[in-house]
């Protein structure tokens, strides 16, 4: 993890004295059991249950982020709390200096699920969000946005089909062009292979690379796929184990970009990484289980 | 081409082998025996005394399909006048009923403690027979008209404003978690969002409504006089059995056409799903 030398108390808004752009200080997030005297009279008690404890984490311009950890270490409530879609129990995050509280649109984000609107069109889909964040925008512009980022995503043609007629891998295509046609500073993504066959999710691994390439964004995403953290990413953050998880550690990834699949796989670095990765997943993983059969 | 795709074509060429065309021919044979057993056994009397045949409801059935419309007063008027009736009852009381339960049902589902709130409400009236509020209507407004408007407004109601209310309450969260992140507005989410992803629920709350405004009529207008419900009664009081076969038939026939035009409106806004 990187040492941060600032004070958390005084976030400069002018903050040019470092790179940073997302800043998470000291993050929990707690879910409320139930434990109030009726519940105790009824005897429905719920302990309360924490996700994750103590998180510090600090991401820098235009790197690209990746979160990997067993399952239910709160990967996606982590990236909930950035979004703005959940609130932390304590501690703060900051984006440019300025503190999280709600969601908005410079934080574009692709879900696991797609969350695409089943009545509205391809095109409806991606201008619905161009609408939404730009009402006042004149709409031939919107149109050409619109249309830009249907091409970027390699969708041309499929304009006005519902997403009930896209297979898997195209409606997350849509998915990414909602996200990306929003300008946003940052793109957040839970997931976003999860549901798809291998060979669809090398195809939109791919097209992520070489999006990326072109736009720079900063990007956090969540995964299971060390392949994927390993071809995607400048930081790999590898979490321990929830309830209450934490960051365990941070692997910079030193490959040169643009890259591809096979100049990723011969790099000197990659076997050690991998098996780092595998060393780490797996024992957390064991210990998951372990504490399930207790 | 293979031996096994020529079976198969072989095999879909086969008339009868169709789902479809067997089910056709055992829906004719089954009406056929029907019909035959109907027609002897009125003939041979062993139904009730003044059991209709099959072949006079037929010919009454031809009769007043040919000759729907002509007035000879409230006691004798066609069949197609009373259909008409019927349906103007309906359609005004239907439409009253829905342009009150769709923006309620959409205002109450919006908000979790308005849901829990009002369900009460819902639950105590739903299985309540709409013609335990005859006497009420009756009471309220002293004319039969606006009496069968009432009853049925107050019958279809409830489907259409339960299903609303559920379809707004339940909308897949993944949908308002984006327009969350986009920032949208309270109302472009209830317009954009809300109303048509719950959209294939309330068309089917009109359905049921629809289907439920459709039986009450004829009940309600029993009491009532004219319409078709009247029409049967009429031909009760006049001890003419062929008539009230015929008119539960068109009753019938209607029904389904009422239920197919929301069953298309259901799937046009299905997308996919079912």
């Amino acid at each position: 993890m990187t040492l941060d030398t600032l004070d958390s108390d005084s976030i400069d808004l002018n903050n040019t004295a470092t790179n940073y752009q997302i800043s998470l200080r000291n993050i929990s997030k707690v879910f409320p059991g139930n434990n109030n005297l009726l519940d105790k009279l009824t005897g429905k008690t719920k302990a309360d249950f924490t996700a994750i404890e103590e998180i510090d984490l600090d991401i820098e311009h235009n790197t690209f982020v990746t979160i990997i950890g067993p399952s239910g270490c709160g990967k996606s409530t982590m990236l909930d709390i950035i979004a703005g879609l959940s609130t932390a129990t304590t501690g703060t995050v900051t984006i440019d200096g300025q503190l999280v509280d709600k969601p908005g649109p410079d934080r574009g984000m692709v879900f696991q699920n797609y969350a695409l609107m089943p009545w509205m069109t391809v095109k409806d889909n991606i201008g619905f969000a161009v609408k939404t964040v730009y009402p006042k925008m004149p709409v031939k512009q919107q149109r050409r946005i619109i249309k830009e980022n249907i091409q970027l995503v390699g969708l041309t043609g499929a304009e006005n089909k519902h997403p009930h007629e896209l297979s898997g891998g195209m409606r997350q295509r849509v998915g990414i062009a909602r996200a990306l046609a929003i300008n946003p500073q940052i793109l957040l993504m839970d997931e976003p292979f999860g549901a798809l066959d291998a060979l669809t999710r090398g195809f939109l691994q791919d097209e992520i690379e070489r999006i990326w390439e072109q736009q720079r964004k900063t990007a956090i995403m969540i995964t299971h796929s060390i392949d994927e953290a390993l071809l995607l990413s400048d930081r790999i953050v590898m979490m321990t184990k929830g309830p209450a998880a934490t960051i365990a550690k941070v692997l910079e990834i030193p490959f040169p970009r643009p890259r591809d699949r096979t100049t990723v796989e011969n790099h000197p670095d990659y076997l050690k990484l991998k098996q780092q990765m595998e060393d780490h997943l797996y024992r957390e993983t064991r210990a998951v289980e372990a504490s399930r059969i207790k | 081409m293979t031996a096994v795709q020529k079976n198969v074509i072989k095999k879909d060429n086969q008339f009868l082998d169709n789902e479809n065309v067997k089910a056709l021919l055992l829906f004719l044979l089954s009406l056929g025996i029907f019909l035959l057993f109907w027609e002897m056994g009125a003939k041979l009397k062993w139904f009730a005394k003044g059991m209709p045949t099959a072949s006079l409801t037929i010919q009454e059935l031809w009769y007043w399909v040919t000759h729907p419309f002509y007035n000879n007063g409230p006691n004798d008027l066609g069949i197609g006048w009373n259909l008409l009736i019927s349906l103007r009852r309906v359609a005004i009381g239907y439409t009253i009923a829905s342009v009150i339960a769709v923006p309620l049902g959409i205002l109450v589902g919006i908000s979790p403690v308005a849901f829990k709130a009002f369900n009460p409400y819902f639950q105590l009236l739903k299985p309540v027979s709409p013609l335990a509020w005859l006497p009420i209507g009756l009471y309220l407004f002293r004319d039969s008209e606006l009496t069968g408007v009432f009853i049925i407004a107050i019958a279809s109601i409830w489907p259409t404003l339960n299903n609303t209310a559920f379809g707004v309450a339940n909308v897949d969260s993944s949908y308002l978690d984006v327009s969350r992140t986009l920032g949208a507005s309270r109302w472009r989410t209830i317009f954009k969002v809300i109303i048509p992803a719950a959209l294939p629920n309330i068309i089917s709350g009109l359905r049921i409504s629809m289907g439920i405004a459709w039986l009450v009529i004829v009940a309600a207008e029993m009491l009532l006089g004219t319409g078709l419900g009247y029409f049967i009664w009429n031909e009760w009081n006049n001890l003419y059995i062929p008539n009230i076969l015929v008119t539960i038939f068109i009753i019938g026939i209607v029904g389904i056409i009422l239920d197919q035009i929301f069953a298309y409106l259901e799937k046009l806004v299905s997308f996919g799903k079912k």
